[in-house]
């Protein structure tokens, strides 16, 4: 929640992505993997991408990545993140396989240091009672 | 070009405003009764209508306002701003199998006035959105601004490359009477211009617009008795690539390679023609690092040198090497959803428009390239 009284966006958690929300919340980022090839695969879909599978489990990842790309939002935005501005956004490019990116933020770090390439490691934001979102804190 | 069995026949378009202050409705009829003035034929002749996604008039609403007496096809296509070359493509696939004779396609759009649609977005995010938009990415400047970054990245595009497609739009927005953003600018301007989500500034994002714009395609056969000189459709396609999340696809194998890399290889091999034929193009450009992207992937460079190959006037009309978006574009014209750029390259055709390409034989138009897309081929008759 922001002072605005604005409330922040959250997930709506569906059948396939309720485990990684329910991970999240507590503490933790997993990841969904195929039964059929074991790739690991991200954002959660009933399919594999690569081998069509229905079949998959969900695993604990290892929670490190890479920056791939960043933006800095300015305004004008939604009301929940006028105050925030201009605050980055990172995709993180995750250790278990390049083609993992995840959307996040760098609580506490200011926009001018964010990079690409930069070493990062999840962290949890609790935004709600419930409701953790994965974040990224520096590891360099 | 003797392949081609339709062409795009009457191109009409309402006055572009941030504010008409009337229903969309109205102005998607307005957009098609000019249109049909244009080609010379009467709603009574119209058998036809194709609509893309986010079209809020329906095909019904069209017929009986304006007299349409017996629709026999009518379709839509999907994806926003990546169906209207898709809209035109069905509409010559419709003639071409003789499901109908004379087809409209349009877009009517009130964004001007209507408000953002991201503005709307609160509570519980469902679906793709629940991973980009409790983070920030809600806006498509934000979802675009994360490849445009990359991209400055990985081949060392600048922000002068993208300031230099947005002063090339507005160099032929000056020339066009109905352009909505006349005065021309430059690299400074665009470099003093406020930042919306960096990499991109203001001047990087497609106008916010009230209007509308249709086109009526027939058979190659009726073209040759109505009014104007007629645009082959000589190939049309859509494209999209693996794992494609749409405004949001950062999880291909290649995030960089937008669904038009696919939608431009069929392009040209249908049409038989290779990219250094074409003498003028419409590219989607709602902002600047998509046309960036689309000259590579359409094949006018290489990947990575879309940047270099905006420079130096190269995009811009009369001198350049391949002019673009020579009425303006998304960023200078009007944004409706790229409509405006199937009608200023059926104009280039005519050899009507208002930065015309002399001798102009075959113009590319190209649809929304961060989703699911759509191109066109059209050549003189």
């Amino acid at each position: 929640m922001s002072a605005s009284g604005a409330e922040r966006p959250l997930p709506l958690p569906d059948a396939d992505t309720a485990p990684y929300w329910e991970a999240a919340a507590r503490g933790e980022l997993a990841l969904q993997r195929c039964d059929g090839c074991d790739a690991w695969r991200f954002p959660p879909r009933p399919g594999c991408p690569r081998c069509g599978s229905l079949a998959s489990r969900w695993e604990r990842a290892s929670g490190r990545g890479t920056v791939w790309s960043f933006v800095v939002v300015h305004g004008p935005v939604l009301p929940a993140f006028a105050e925030r501005v201009p605050f980055a956004v990172v995709l993180v490019e995750l250790d278990e396989d390049p083609r993992l990116r995840v959307v996040g933020n760098l609580p506490g770090v200011a926009p001018a240091r964010v990079r690409i390439g930069m070493r990062v490691e999840a962290c949890f934001e609790t935004v709600a009672d419930g409701v953790a979102l994965p974040q990224w804190r520096s590891a360099e | 070009m003797s392949r081609a069995s339709a062409a795009i026949v009457g191109i009409g378009h309402t006055a572009f405003a941030r504010d008409l202050g009337q229903p969309e409705r109205r102005t998607a009829l307005a957009a098609i009764r000019a249109a049909l003035d244009d080609a010379g034929l009467a709603p009574s002749d119209v058998d036809g209508l194709v609509r893309f996604d986010l079209e809020t008039t329906s095909e019904v609403e069209v017929a009986r306002n304006l007299g349409i007496p017996n629709l026999r096809f009518f379709a839509e296509t999907g994806y926003g701003g990546g169906g209207g070359c898709a809209a035109v493509g069905l509409a010559a696939m419709a003639i071409a199998t003789g499901r109908a004779s004379v087809v409209v396609c349009w877009r009517a759009r009130h964004r001007g006035s209507g408000g953002r649609p991201w503005a709307a977005t609160g509570g519980r995010v469902g679906g793709d959105a629940q991973f980009s938009v409790p983070y920030g990415i809600v806006r498509p400047v934000d979802q675009i601004a994360l490849l445009a970054r990359r991209h400055m990245h990985e081949y060392g595009t600048t922000a002068e490359h993208f300031g230099a497609v947005a002063v090339a739009c507005r160099k032929h927005a000056s020339r066009n009477p109905h352009a909505l953003m006349r005065e021309p600018i430059t690299l400074a301007d665009h470099r003093a211009s406020r930042f919306v989500c960096e990499p991109l500034r203001k001047l990087d994002c497609c106008l916010e617009t009230d209007g509308g714009v249709a086109v009526v395609v027939t058979s190659r056969e009726r073209a040759r008795d109505l009014a104007q000189r007629p645009a082959l459709v000589l190939a049309a396609a859509q494209g999209t690539g693996p794992e494609h999340y749409v405004m949001t696809s950062y999880h291909a194998p290649r995030p960089l390679a937008t669904p038009s890399t696919w939608a431009a290889r069929d392009l040209f091999a249908a049409a038989g023609v290779a990219p250094g034929d074409v003498d003028v193009a419409q590219i989607y450009d709602v902002f600047t690092p998509l046309v960036v992207f689309s000259l590579e992937e359409y094949g006018f460079c290489a990947a990575g040198e879309g940047g270099p190959f905006c420079e130096g006037g190269r995009i811009e009309w009369p001198d350049g090497a391949l002019p673009v978006n020579t009425s303006g574009g998304g960023l200078s014209e009007a944004y409706l959803h790229g409509m405006n750029l199937v009608a200023e390259g059926v104009r280039q055709l005519r050899g009507a428009s208002s930065s015309q390409v002399a001798d102009a034989e075959l113009c590319l138009v190209t649809s929304g390239a961060g989703v699911p897309t759509s191109a066109l081929l059209l050549a003189a008759a």
